[in-house]
């Protein structure tokens, strides 16, 4: 039992992002990738609840292990595989916030899908973000598979998976990592544990307080991170990514976190949750914390944190003002892309 | 090549390809040292290495998706599920994800794989290798669904289907595996381009739309037909999705008369599909209905040889089917 877990505490006092190799610059960067996927998000909220948009699926609480994890990557060369929640993994990947609003909105121009998938249902080709459908979980195997084709072509790219910790009881989990471990690929396994799934609380997901204990059956690392330090995350996930990257295989990442709003814009979590339980948590926002530690080091002025501030309005509002008077797909749109060539009906 | 099983002919296929192609890799339960269950990768692990033909593990979702995660990034794998009766396990991957690719991308990413299964019965291969699934995947837009019932059409169709640009599900008789021999073409020159079906036998009474293992056993029955003085004619599919529709609407238009033959159970089979097609498109030129000759609606085919032979179709069953069409 957690033999092989060890819990990063959070140490190093106001040069921390320094001693982790980041300069203050890249510190700041994380830092407002974090702020533009929050205030996506937030916006994405007024506009279905102005009933201008169906449905909303959120990263809030989770950026710091978005962010951080995602951080420890060459966009562009390693992969990622995200999930629904993982705004903040696409964005460092490239991803902006008009792309965000043209899938919220469903456009035709929407880069992830055309409009032909919900949001938060992430991919492109040119930034290396898988593809990835709802059934949870099923992207755990594409990017192993993704992680032995950089194998057999003799590179040394990374792919970050992500997943939530309902996800960890699907079998293509364990099938997942079973195969990851065997081959010793360079996949980095991410959870970000954020407690429950929909309603369903991690105490009847499994018997373990730690999911990052199973990765020793499957003979790499497992870790627990406290995944609102985004620090914490990026500290971990380089130490994974780097280990990947060397050939030594896989590693187990759990980021502890929590999610801010309802599972979506459907779903209404005060049924299954205490209000009092996400008031606590949001004082361990993973942003303000974050924001906390960058003042105190010295490398978030007020000046800064203003430019950062405008910089992210104004994408949200431009890309918010674009994608909604964007057009919608046409009907012909339905029946392109089937396959290659379309056949005959 | 003289003389090749339809075991033989897929093996030949996959060699010349992997051959041909660096990018195609073979992968699934016991293809490397063993060679395969029916040895249908015989020889390949020695000839292109362990990483080229690699021994997965026991878990078809993990074959197909892992086949999945090296195609989107540039590989062209051919997955092998050991009988077709496995890869449901492989299923949500297979209909969510790999059939999905290119659609939910918009075009971005696309699954140029093929995953190969032994189907169908005849075999004492009860009811967990006996299966005929091929319904399951043709009702899947974005598969590719392939059925060959040749030694030169499966060593053809595969070629063509590990180059097709989309995924496809091809599906080989085991029954016939060893069946017959026939001289098969090399290389180029083998190669049969998905969505043809061929025009077996030529009668001018009735028409007979089959694929796989049935083909043989319709044959034999319009033999028996014939001496009867009713001349059948049989139409081979091979390739299940897309399938040649106009090559059985001119038949029909010329017999008036069709029935569909397959191996699986009855109801929602792809002969439903080929019987409401042909119902639909030749009506005008129809002097009965289009018959559905099939399996019975029982779970699976029974180990029992007596329940085995009760279960499957055979000349005596087919020939009596195509009599009630043709005197209708």
């Amino acid at each position: 039992m957690a033999l092989k877990t060890t819990e990063v505490e959070a140490k190093g006092g106001p040069s921390r992002h320094r001693s982790l190799g980041l300069s203050d610059e890249q510190a700041l960067r994380i830092y407002e990738v974090m702020r533009l996927a929050r205030a996506v998000d937030e916006r994405m909220w007024l506009i279905n609840r102005q009933g201008r948009a169906p449905f909303v699926i959120s990263c809030q609480g989770q950026e710091g292990a978005q962010v951080g994890t995602a951080a420890a990557l060459r966009p562009g060369y390693d992969w990622v595989a995200p999930y629904y929640r993982d705004a903040g993994v696409v964005l460092w990947f490239g991803m902006t916030a008009r792309d965000q609003m043209l899938s919220f909105f469903a456009r035709r121009e929407d880069p992830n899908s055309g409009g032909r998938q919900m949001p938060g249902h992430f991919g492109s080709r040119r930034l290396h973000i898988v593809t990835g459908g709802s059934p949870v979980a099923t992207q755990l195997l594409h990017a192993a598979g993704v992680a032995l084709a950089s194998k057999q072509r003799h590179e040394d790219a990374v792919t970050n998976v992500y997943f939530g910790e309902g996800s960890a009881s699907q079998g293509d989990t364990h099938e997942a990592m079973n195969f990851a471990g065997i081959h010793k690929l360079a996949v980095v396994f991410i959870c970000e544990n954020n407690g429950y799934a929909i309603s369903v609380p991690q105490s009847r997901q499994m018997a373990i307080a730690n999911l990052a204990d199973r990765a020793a059956g499957y003979g790499f690392p497992g870790v627990v991170v406290d995944g609102n330090d985004v620090l914490a995350c990026y500290e971990v996930a380089r130490q994974a990514v780097e280990r990947a990257r060397r050939g030594e295989g896989p590693t187990l990442i759990e980021a502890k976190t929590y999610r801010f709003t309802a599972h979506s814009s459907d779903d209404d979590d005060k049924r299954y949750r205490q209000a009092e339980e996400v008031a606590i948590w949001r004082q361990k926002d993973p942003i303000q914390r974050y924001a906390r530690y960058l003042r105190d080091a010295g490398t978030l002025t007020d000046e800064r944190e203003a430019e950062i501030t405008e910089r992210v309005t104004v994408q949200v509002d431009e890309a918010t003002e674009y994608a909604e008077q964007a057009p919608d797909p046409t009907p012909d749109d339905l029946t392109t892309f089937v396959y290659k060539q379309e056949l005959p009906s | 090549m003289p003389d090749r099983t339809l075991v033989q002919a897929v093996r030949d296929a996959l060699y010349e390809e992997m051959e041909r192609d660096d990018r195609v890799c073979v992968l699934g339960q016991d293809v490397g040292l063993k060679g395969g269950v029916f040895k249908a990768t015989e020889g390949l692990q020695q000839r292109f290495g362990a990483q080229r033909v690699l021994d997965m593990p026991l878990a078809e979702s993990s074959i197909a998706a892992v086949a999945q995660g090296l195609a989107l990034e540039g590989f062209l794998p051919v997955a092998e599920m050991q009988f077709a009766d496995y890869s449901y396990p492989a299923f949500n991957q297979i209909v969510n994800e790999i059939a999905k690719m290119r659609y939910r991308s918009n075009g971005d990413f696309s699954c140029p794989l093929v995953i190969r299964a032994p189907t169908g019965g005849g075999v004492r291969g009860a009811l967990y290798h006996s299966q005929s699934p091929e319904a399951f995947y043709c009702h899947v837009p974005g598969l590719k669904v392939v059925l060959p019932s040749t030694p030169a059409d499966a060593k053809g169709l595969l070629k063509a289907a590990i180059r097709d640009p989309d995924p496809v599900i091809f599906l080989e008789p085991k029954k016939l595996y060893r069946a017959e021999r026939q001289d098969v073409a090399d290389g180029e020159a083998a190669v049969r381009p998905l969505g043809s079906a061929t025009v077996v036998r030529v009668g001018v009474d009735l028409t007979a739309v089959t694929y796989g293992y049935m083909r043989a056993v319709t044959a034999q029955a319009a033999a028996r037909l014939s001496q009867d003085g009713i001349e059948v004619e049989i139409i081979d599919l091979r390739t299940l999705r897309p399938w040649d529709v106009e090559t059985c609407v001119r038949s029909i238009e010329k017999t008036g008369r069709a029935a569909v033959v397959y191996e699986a159970n009855r109801t929602g089979g792809f002969g439903a599909e080929i019987t409401a097609e042909l119902a639909e498109r030749c009506f005008a030129s129809l002097d009965a209905p289009v018959s559905r000759i099939a399996s019975p609606d029982v779970p699976a085919m029974p180990f029992s040889a007596s329940l085995e032979h009760a279960f499957m179709l055979n000349p005596d069953k087919v020939a009596d089917g195509l009599r009630r069409v043709a005197r209708y």
